[in-house]
């Protein structure tokens, strides 16, 4: 963007909120938003506490788990509907349903069939990310060049070397993209699991800082979740444009 | 006609390498793309398949290669009925079909990994033929880094890693620019000349069809039937603006167009 002439590069915009945010804060116009240095010098006291570290280790843990089971099951099954009419015929409509289902509607029914424990919560992360990345495997696989196809059947592939050498690699662009939308969607689902199931790890945290309208440590905990979601998205699109070139060489 | 009267009595006629008979092609539909073609195509030389646009030359070649089923008929290879892919046929793609993800010397190497053939013999073998087709250098290169015509000769170089009996080409050079694509005929020459293998050669340039064949099939249009077969009389080891200035050259190419002319609308 220019302004009077002059370049005006995209994170100005952030000082400029950040400015009125500090201005809503210091006019004590409303309990829910404190200032915005006062935020920042709450984070700077809680991050190296012991119990901090405690709760983000507790949500980190599940997420990295809940994530793991979501890419590890969700891209070859999602891989393998975009190959296999008879499975896609089978599975779409439920994927279907469920990428758009209000998931948090149905964490209450995991917590009935499998208790109040960690396996809730990694249930509930699976649950939020792998329609999405189901999805985009399966766009992926589903448009394979029709040649490369012709190509690895002419030089005697089976049909799993074909999966493995050819419709995996070939699809990874929209794979990627999956499991980047995936990832923070398990964002969503770790938060929702800890704050609904077990009062524990960062919903632990949120659940003390909101009873007690402690406001500063709560947008200090937002910040920081905030952050880290920011971080793992652009970590994804990173890795996306790294593969955008073969992404355009496919036919 | 100059295109030369094949002898009445051939000499014990060597069997052809590759044989189609009775082929019907019916599409879903019901659209009748080839109807009964027989054909037979000699060891060590390079045949064109010309005709048309949408006459079901491809259509053709990718039966032959196993890659689409016949409706009627059967295709013999070698004297062996084939039902499918076979490592005595390697293909080269009118879009190359290469594997974007992977260099130029794995592209080359991919026919031999498929085989499960080792990685140290199977990258040999690819430097070998990379170097052939004229790569030498780009072993480690990915093919978007490449022209249309070096990807090509990576898809040419793929195939005869895989040390095929027949190769079968499918416009393998309309995509490329036109001085690239002359490059290529006359290496495409030196190449029928010393690799000894059989060629099928689909195309829709008639120029490139007398130019690189020794047989010019022509195929009528839909459903398509052989109408003609001109084996052009040039001797191919003159120099290649000789061929093209030579008059059996020009006179197959305008009467494969007298006998094309009448499919154009």
């Amino acid at each position: 963007m220019t302004l009077f002439g002059r370049r005006i590069p995209m994170s100005a915009s952030l000082l400029l909120w950040a400015a009125l945010w500090e201005i809503v804060g210091r006019a004590h116009l409303t309990i829910l938003i404190p200032p915005l240095t006062e935020v920042f010098a709450r984070l700077a006291e809680i991050v190296p506490t012991e119990g901090f570290a405690e709760s983000l280790a507790l949500t980190a843990r599940a997420y990295l788990l809940g994530s793991t089971i979501a890419i590890g099951v969700g891209v070859p099954l999602g891989a393998l509907m975009g190959r296999v009419p008879l499975l896609d015929r089978l599975l779409l409509p439920w994927v279907n349903v469920f990428v758009s289902a209000p998931l948090s509607a149905l964490v209450p029914v995991i917590m009935a069939l499998f208790g109040f424990g960690e396996t809730t919560i990694v249930l509930t992360v699976v649950l939020f990310a792998i329609w999405i990345i189901m999805l985009d495997s399966r766009a992926g696989t589903l448009h394979v060049s029709p040649s490369l196809d012709e190509m690895a059947k002419s030089y005697g592939a089976t049909p799993l070397q074909a999966f493995l050498k050819i419709h995996l690699w070939a699809a990874l662009p929209e794979i990627l993209a999956g499991v980047r939308l995936g990832l923070i969607r398990a964002v969503k689902g770790v938060i929702i699991g800890q704050l609904l199931v077990s009062v524990v790890g960062f919903g632990h945290l949120f659940e003390i800082y909101s009873s007690n309208f402690l406001m500063q440590h709560m947008w200090a905990l937002l910040l920081v979740l905030f952050a880290l979601a920011f971080a793992i998205d652009a970590v994804f699109a990173w890795l996306e444009r790294r593969f955008d070139y073969f992404a355009a060489a496919r036919q | 006609m100059t295109a030369a009267i094949l002898p009445l009595a051939p000499a014990p006629a060597p069997e052809p390498m590759v044989s189609v008979r009775g082929i019907t092609k019916t599409y879903p539909g019901g659209v009748e793309a080839l109807s009964g073609i027989d054909l037979d195509f000699p060891r060590g030389e390079l045949t064109a398949l010309l005709g048309p646009s949408g006459c079901g030359k491809t259509t053709l070649l990718k039966i032959i290669a196993g890659l689409l089923p016949a409706t009627k008929g059967e295709v013999l290879v070698d004297g062996r009925k084939v039902s499918g892919p076979g490592p005595e046929r390697a293909f080269v793609f009118q879009d190359f079909a290469l594997l974007p993800w992977a260099t130029v010397l794995r592209n080359v190497a991919f026919g031999l990994e498929l085989r499960g053939v080792a990685r140290s013999e199977r990258e040999a073998i690819a430097e070998r033929h990379v170097a052939e087709v004229g790569l030498k250098g780009f072993e480690k290169r990915y093919p978007h880094e490449l022209s249309g015509g070096m990807r090509q000769r990576v898809g040419l170089a793929r195939a005869l890693a895989v040390n095929a009996e027949v190769l079968l080409m499918d416009e393998p050079f309309s995509a490329v620019d036109e001085q690239t694509r002359r490059k290529f005929q006359e290496d495409l020459l030196s190449l029928v000349a010393n690799q000894r293998k059989t060629f099928l050669f689909v195309t829709h340039s008639i120029e490139e069809a007398v130019y690189v064949a020794s047989r010019v099939v022509l195929l009528s249009r839909r459903p398509s039937r052989v109408s003609q077969v001109i084996a052009p009389d040039i001797a191919r080891d003159m120099a290649p603006d000789r061929i093209r200035r030579h008059p059996a050259y020009l006179d197959a190419v305008e009467s494969i167009w007298q006998g094309l002319k009448q499919y154009v609308d």
